[in-house]
């Protein structure tokens, strides 16, 4: 069972752009893509914690604004010889609204 | 006794299931077919040529009184359903009530319109049927009428193009940045924005429509942005949303469409939906192919034959006469897909394939879409295509038999062939150049025969050819590019930048062969610079292709916290200023306030969420944004000078002051620390800056090209100014030459480096004329730049920037 929770229109963020949600886990990064896909990140690069919201949006790859590393935003993954991977976080649309499913959330808070 | 069955809606998708009904079982229902429109069915699809005056609306008629009275249709046209009784098993109608066994809804979508003032004014049409078509025809019978089209998606769009044939002016608004993003990414639609608008139509992306103005009747269309468009029609086609009013009176279960079974069956077994008007596995389809699918499987559930009805995917098409636009499938980018993207700009051909697991999932093709429905019958099959990889994007004809790669596709062109299309170059003409005259660069061949020595987009086409003709004897040159997304260099780019008058990071991509569909974080803050420096006050910023601390005015700390500088003119402050920063440090808890090495002070550790409220604060004491984080200008350092000093000669501190007023808000594509000292002793360093000042008895000695970061290197010396009008002309005008010729991140010792010193003394020092040509241009460009961010922030620009979306805690445990 998901706990599918609101947490905007995808309209609030700007295309190839993030913004944050604030949750138990910390801060969230909530990415919109230039074809409208959206993505939830940790907003924690692995590397140092450089916040990947603030990174340029490339494709369905981020990169972390303080040393460049590359992410996926769908796996998580570093990409190129870096590695780490930051978790992701499920999203859904509902017409304009995007739904985070807040039980992973909470689940990994509860690690 | 004979079954009733009653059919709401005499649109597409009932025509096609009565046929298949009548067909399998002509006697086994009588049939009462109900439609608001007063008419039968007929081809909705095909009303944008009878908009455009391609076709009448009896060629577009799929079935006629003939065809109804064969069938003993009872047809109840122009006569709209009410209500639902699902307990008498009646429809109500304004002439009475209608029994059913069988009760079929086919009501298919209604046009949205978008809630803004005058939107009920006379003259406001949807794009749907055949009465919206006859008012946008009598509209356009009227000499030098107006159309506004809200909408650029493929509805509008059609409609734009075939009111544009019918002879009206017409204006395109479209919300988002580029023509039918749903479809195409950003450089397919400048393809297409370019083709409608060669055609007459104007195009405006990122419109926001404000209000539909007009006493009674529309007379004009405002924008947010304050742009007022005339119009004597205004034609939405924003979009639908499934027609489910009489579904949901009669307790239907309807959620954004009716929700049906995979037998087209509703909530209720006796009521059947089929069309735009239905959900099924929480999908709407809006596009005639599935809904042909669910005819005949509601045709079999009807006569009790078994029948499923699978998700399918779709593929559309833009009709516009002359312009091809193709998509199916899944063509969003995602890590686990790989894309094949060719563009061969000067053809018009764009075509993207995505690619997963070996198989095709999506496919987008501008221009040629020839091989679409070959896309799509792979992508339906699931075919495995590791095998044709290389060549697949060439289409069918390069498939089968012997494979082609794509050098060998060149190879096999004829010699007739036309190369370069500028100067009308054929191949045979390269190929013998190459031969006869023994050329083995793309130099070469451009000096020889003129072939890509113009627009250059046939260039990747001629190093084929080299290639193909020489085998490996040819070594190209090795230009280093941008970044993996492109073959081209910097200078390369700029120059194409100018010479194909390109003014978009979609255009650019779209013209000079991308190699992805969104660039990465090398090019595009190198793209968005060259464009911004290119066409200023034309080229629209791109903030997110900038760097975090250009996009937020600030600079990102290791912690994620931001560092505030604000300006100090020439290192100079005041108590007022002091007293600003102290209250806004205490007032926001700034922890650290530092003295930079640029004359200036640092308050690191600013939250983000606190950078417009801390900023207001500075802005209120007369401060604006030190550009600490910009690749623009940074600091001009001075020293004391002859206000003070004892060999002070000149007044340093006033000219440092008075070049940082005119230069500031400037991009550059590094940046550009300057400095001016006040006599040889050089108190303010300018020895080893970008560009410096030592001041003498005699007037100005202009330095440039120093370095003290990761090399250091003292500067040259430019030239003597007599007096600080004359220096302030070189130094502007020096900016300006290193703004149009430097590549992104490079400072301007290695500029100087790589021109030389001669070049640019002979265009600043030497050619009066040129001097004043490019500080005319800084000029120019600095009415569009000496805008405070900080105060547009302020006043709530970029506000997404500085809030969290949202915020939620641990769920309160139940009691
Ligand atoms: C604050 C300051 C150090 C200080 O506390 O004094 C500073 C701080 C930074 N410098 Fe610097 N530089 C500062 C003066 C200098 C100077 C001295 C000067 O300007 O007189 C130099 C040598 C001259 C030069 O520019 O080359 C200097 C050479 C660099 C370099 C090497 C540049 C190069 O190409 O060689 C970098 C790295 C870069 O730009 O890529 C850099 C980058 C940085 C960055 C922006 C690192 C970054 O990308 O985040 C630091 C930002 C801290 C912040 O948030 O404010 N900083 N930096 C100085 C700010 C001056 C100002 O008021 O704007
Ligand atoms: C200009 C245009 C171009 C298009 N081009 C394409 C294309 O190229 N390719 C493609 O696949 N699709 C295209 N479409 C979409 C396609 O036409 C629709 O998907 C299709 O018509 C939907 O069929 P339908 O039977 O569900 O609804 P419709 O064809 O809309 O039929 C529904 C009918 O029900 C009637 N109705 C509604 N409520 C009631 C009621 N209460 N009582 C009685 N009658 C009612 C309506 O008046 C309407 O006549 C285009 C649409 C338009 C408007
Ligand atoms: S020298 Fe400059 S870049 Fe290096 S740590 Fe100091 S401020 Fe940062
Ligand atoms: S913190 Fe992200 S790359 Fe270093």
């Amino acid at each position: 069972m998901s706990n599918w929770i609101a947490i905007g229109s995808i309209n609030d963020i700007p295309r190839r752009g993030a913004r944050c949600v604030k949750s138990p886990i910390g801060t969230i990064a909530v990415f919109r893509t230039a074809e409208d896909e959206i993505y939830a990140i940790e907003d924690r690069c692995p590397h140092k914690g450089g916040p990947l919201s603030q990174g340029i949006v490339h494709g369905a790859q981020v990169t972390c604004p303080l040393h460049n590393w590359v992410f996926s935003l769908e796996t998580g993954e570093a990409q190129g010889a870096d590695e780490g991977r930051v978790r992701t976080v499920a999203l859904r649309l509902d017409g304009e609204t995007i739904l985070m499913d807040a039980d992973l959330v909470m689940a990994i808070a509860a690690e | 006794m004979k079954q009733r069955l009653v059919v709401i809606g005499a649109g597409m998708a009932s025509g096609r299931m009565l046929e298949h009904l009548f067909e399998a079982d002509p006697g086994a229902f009588e049939v009462t077919l109900f439609g608001a429109e007063p008419r039968g069915n007929y081809n909705r699809i095909m009303l944008s040529p009878v908009l455009s005056g391609e076709k009448t609306y009896d060629e577009i008629v799929t079935h006629d009184a003939d065809w109804y009275r064969d069938n003993n249709v009872n047809c109840r046209f122009g006569e709209t359903v009410t209500a639902i009784d699902r307990k008498r098993k009646v429809v109500i109608s304004k002439d009475g009530e209608t029994a059913y066994d069988k009760l079929l809804i086919a009501t298919g979508s209604a046009p949205f319109i978008i809630p803004v003032a005058g939107k009920e004014l006379p003259g406001v049409m949807a794009f749907r049927d055949l009465d919206d078509v006859n008012n946008m025809v009598a509209a356009a019978g009227k000499p030098g009428a107006k159309a506004v089209v809200i909408g650029g998606g493929l509805l509008g769009l059609e409609a734009a193009a075939a009111l544009r044939l019918r002879g009206m002016e017409v204006v395109v608004l479209h919300l988002m940045g580029h023509l039918m993003e749903r479809q195409l990414d950003p450089a397919a639609g400048y393809l297409l924005q370019r083709e409608l608008e060669s055609r007459g139509i104007k195009v405006h992306c990122k419109a926001q429509t404000k209000a539909i103005l007009g006493n009674d009747r529309v007379e004009a269309v405002a924008l947010d942005d304050g742009t007022v468009y005339p119009a004597d029609i205004v034609v939405m086609a924003v979009g639908i949303r499934p027609e489910t009013r009489i579904a949901t009176d009669s307790g239907l279960h309807v959620e954004r469409g009716i929700i049906v079974s995979d037998q087209m069956v509703t909530s209720d077994p006796d009521v059947l939906a089929i069309g735009e008007c239905v959900e099924h596995e929480n999908v709407v389809y809006g596009l005639v192919a599935p809904l042909y699918d669910m005819a005949k499987v509601a045709a079999r559930t009807l006569l009790k034959q078994d029948a499923a009805f699978r998700p399918v995917q779709t593929a559309t098409q833009l009709k516009v006469t002359g312009v091809s636009v193709y998509s199916a499938g899944d063509f969003a980018d995602a890590e686990d897909r790989e894309e094949i993207v060719l563009r061969d700009a000067s053809a018009g051909v764009y075509k993207r394939l995505v690619l997963k697991d070996d198989r095709l999932i999506g496919a987008v093709l501008y221009g040629e879409t020839g091989d679409g429905s070959w896309f799509f019958d792979l992508m339906k099959r699931g075919a495995e295509i590791s095998e044709m990889r290389d060549t697949l994007i060439f289409g069918q004809a390069y498939q089968g038999g012997a494979q082609l790669d794509p050098m060998a596709a060149v190879a096999a062109l004829p010699d007739d062939a036309e190369i370069c299309g500028c100067n009308g170059v054929c191949k045979s003409t390269i190929t013998g150049a190459i031969v006869g005259k023994g050329l083995t660069s793309l130099d070469d061949v451009r000096a020889h025969t003129k072939a890509s020595a113009s627009c250059g987009s046939c260039t990747g086409l001629v190093e084929k050819l080299l290639a193909s003709t020489l085998g490996d004897a040819y070594n190209p040159a090795a230009i280093q590019p941008i970044c993996p997304c492109t073959d081209l260099g910097h200078d390369e780019v700029r120059r194409l930048i100018v010479a194909k008058g390109l003014k978009s990071i979609p255009a650019v991509m779209q013209e000079l062969e991308w190699k992805t569909s969104c660039g990465c974080a090398k090019c595009r803050p190198a793209l968005n610079y060259y464009l911004l420096s290119t066409w200023p006050g034309e080229y629209e910023d791109d903030n997110q292709s900038r760097f975090i601390n250009e996009r937020v005015h600030a600079n990102i700390q290791k912690d994620g916290t931001y560092s505030v500088v604000p300006r100090m003119w020439g290192g100079i402050t005041n108590p007022r200023e002091l007293r600003a920063i102290a209250d806004v440090a205490d007032k926001f808890a700034i922890p650290t306030i530092k003295v930079t090495g640029g004359q200036r002070i640092d308050l690191l550790g600013v939250k983000k969420e606190d950078l417009p409220a801390v900023w207001a604060d500075l802005n209120a004491a007369g401060m604006v944004s030190g550009a600490a984080y910009a690749k623009g200008l940074r600091t001009v350092k001075t020293c004391v000078g002859s206000d003070w000093c004892r060999f002070g000669t000149q007044d340093s501190t006033g000219l440092g002051v008075r070049i940082e007023k005119f230069m500031w808000g400037s991009w550059t594509p590094a940046k550009v620390k300057m400095a001016v000292s006040g006599c040889p002793r050089n108190c303010a360093e300018a020895t080893c800056k970008d560009v410096g000042v030592i001041c003498v008895d005699s007037g100005y000695e202009i330095h440039f090209a120093g370095a003290a970061g990761l090399d250091i290197k003292g500067t040259e010396v430019l030239c003597h100014a007599k007096t600080e009008d004359e220096a302030l002309e070189i130094i502007v005008a020096l900016t300006q030459l290193y703004r149009e010729q430097g590549r992104y991140l490079e400072r301007i010792y290695k500029w100087a480096k790589r021109v030389g010193s001669d070049s640019i003394k002979a265009n600043i020092v030497e050619d009066l004329e040129k001097r004043r040509y490019y500080f005319e241009r800084f000029v120019y460009s600095q009415k569009f730049a000496q805008v405070d961010p900080w105060e547009e922030r302020v006043n709530g620009k970029d506000a997404h920037e500085f809030a969290a979306m949202a915020e939620f805690g641990f769920p309160q445990a139940a009691e």
